[in-house]
């Protein structure tokens, strides 16, 4: 059975020290699909997040009980390479993190790190990520031009880019719109629709109108519980708990 | 008094002490340059220099600043940032971590002739080294490591650590996120601190004195770092208080601006780098 989902999460626990900040998280996820999470502030969306590509691992005290696992294999495994894993299941970050370098070295860093150094392998790769990333017609006379001179809404593209180069199959985005103007967040929201056919994604957001518009399953995150996971537009029309009809209509976060 | 003029009064205070500064400079310069340029000629840069005789030069100990400096720098540049990034980036807060500040702090307190003094025993007593350029320059990298673990720790600190995590979300192991990213984008401050570093070394004395001697090789120029080796800012301390040639006033006063002048275009130099690798990573337009 558990070979049919990308993603199993069972029994999740996570604490920071002694806050216990997820309580036995129970979650499926689909190939293909998007899959946004909701929830109030500090309510442990983005912190399920990151234990998907294992990012908590760099905070100290961060104790991990039960199983996460990626094509049925264990993330949390003994045996587990965080490097490979991290190429896998890639990241994009809420505020747009491209580095201070110019917009090829940005894209080629993933590829460079894993071992490609052919510059037409790496050409090959630049144009192709930048094209998915809806980028390359924006930025293909200035590729040598820093990243750093590109707008929040191309910085955050490109990352999305940068991801891409590396050929994950599972994104993870934590708010990647939160910093964003209103015409780069749809062009990121047209972004995620394409990429979804050949990647699963798995959004958090805090707006409401985002999850309901582009993913296809939400998860309604309470306190470090996870409330209840179901269709989108159930869930946003006839939600089976109260306090996730209390959310969703503005009644309290 | 109305806020008004304590305001003007405030503005002129100010001014004043920045003329002040910019005076003090200028006279400096003056005195020094004016009496130390007339001395300077290529044969004085180049030449030996005289034991009883007028005429000598400082050619040696110029090379000898450089040659001192240049090794000092390939001994606490791999150990200063080394221990910089291990505080910046694999450090955890413990009694370890806490330690290796403490030391670092009281290290940099250290005066410097208590360094020369510690160098001499150390170098030329126990390693049998003698009064050598190694030991010169060795003595000069335990002045300087404490700069370097600072300004290389405190650069590192300063790059958002959204860099380091969008590296190592990307798959990049820890040693190729520091080597690829957190180092560049530090290096415009720890250049700077090398700076500061070199500047000092070149104008070190104290401590040469005791480690790398007050005389130069027969030979120049002379790589051999085991040979004694007095750098120019010695030099102009020895022929102000203790030479015996004639022309010792003349070769202080020409020492004194050539170093100025090489300090101060080394300065420049190593800057410029520094600058056009900031633009770079900033997205100059």
């Amino acid at each position: 059975m558990t070979e049919r989902h990308k993603i199993n999460v069972s029994k999740l626990n996570l604490f920071y020290g002694d806050n216990h900040a997820l309580h036995d998280i129970e979650m499926t996820i689909e190939s293909n699909t998007i899959a946004a999470l909701i929830g109030p502030s500090g309510c442990g969306k983005s912190t399920f997040l990151r234990t998907l590509n294992r990012m908590n691992d760099l905070i100290d005290g961060v104790r991990i009980t039960g199983s996460v696992a990626v094509d049925g294999q264990n993330v949390y495994g003994p045996e587990t390479d965080i490097v490979s894993l991290r190429k896998r299941v890639g990241m994009v970050f809420q505020r747009p993190n491209p580095f201070p370098m110019s917009i090829y070295d940005n894209i080629a860093y993933g590829p460079r790190i894993h071992g490609t150094k052919k510059k037409a392998v790496l050409d090959e790769i630049v144009e192709r990520s930048l094209r998915q990333a809806a980028l390359w017609d924006e930025v293909k006379d200035r590729l040598n031009k820093s990243a750093l001179g590109l707008s929040g809404g191309q910085q955050q593209r490109l990352c999305i880019a940068r991801l891409l180069a590396v050929e994950p199959d599972v994104l993870l985005m934590d708010e990647p719109t939160s910093a964003l103007d209103p015409i780069s967040t749809l062009k990121v929201e047209e972004l995620t629709q394409t990429l979804k056919e050949r990647y699963t994604i798995i959004i958090v957001t805090h707006n409401m109108q985002q999850a309901a518009r582009i993913s296809d399953v939400t998860s309604f995150f309470l306190n470090g519980y996870l409330v209840e996971t179901d269709k989108t537009d159930k869930i946003f029309t006839n939600p089976n708990d109260q306090r996730t009809e209390d959310y969703i209509t503005g009644r309290f976060g | 008094m109305t806020s008004k003029q304590i305001d003007r009064i405030a503005t002129a205070v100010l001014w004043l002490a920045g003329i002040l500064i910019i005076a003090l400079l200028g006279w400096f310069l003056i005195r020094i340059l004016g009496d130390g340029l007339p001395q300077l000629s290529w044969k004085f840069i180049t030449s030996k220099p005289q034991e009883i005789s007028a005429g000598g030069g400082v050619g040696p100990q110029l090379f000898n600043s450089f040659y001192i400096l240049f090794l000092s720098l390939l001994l606490s540049l791999p150990i200063g940032m080394g221990a910089g990034i291990y505080l910046a980036v694999y450090a955890k807060k413990n009694g370890f971590t806490d330690l290796i500040r403490i030391s670092v702090e009281a290290l940099s307190s250290v005066p410097s002739i208590v360094f020369g003094l510690f160098g001499y025993l150390l170098f030329a007593n126990l390693f049998g080294w003698k009064f050598s350029i190694l030991g010169g320059a060795c003595t000069l990298a335990l002045l300087n490591l404490p700069v370097l673990v600072r300004v290389t720790e405190e650069g590192i600190r300063a790059v958002p650590a959204s860099y380091w995590e969008a590296s190592l979300a990307l798959g990049s192991t820890k040693w190729q996120a520091i080597r690829k990213v957190l180092v560049p984008a530090a290096l415009p401050t720890i250049i700077t601190g090398i700076t500061l570093t070199s500047g000092r070394a070149l104008g070190e004395s104290a401590i040469l004195i005791y480690t790398a001697g007050l005389s130069v090789s027969r030979m120049f120029p002379d790589f051999n770092p085991m040979k004694i080796g007095e750098t120019l800012s010695v030099h102009l301390w020895y022929v102000q208080s203790e030479a015996l040639v004639p022309d010792a006033k003349q070769i202080a006063q020409g020492s004194a601006a050539l170093l100025l002048i090489v300090v101060l275009v080394f300065n420049l130099l190593i800057g410029i780098p520094s600058r056009i690798l900031q633009k770079r990573l900033t997205g100059g337009k």
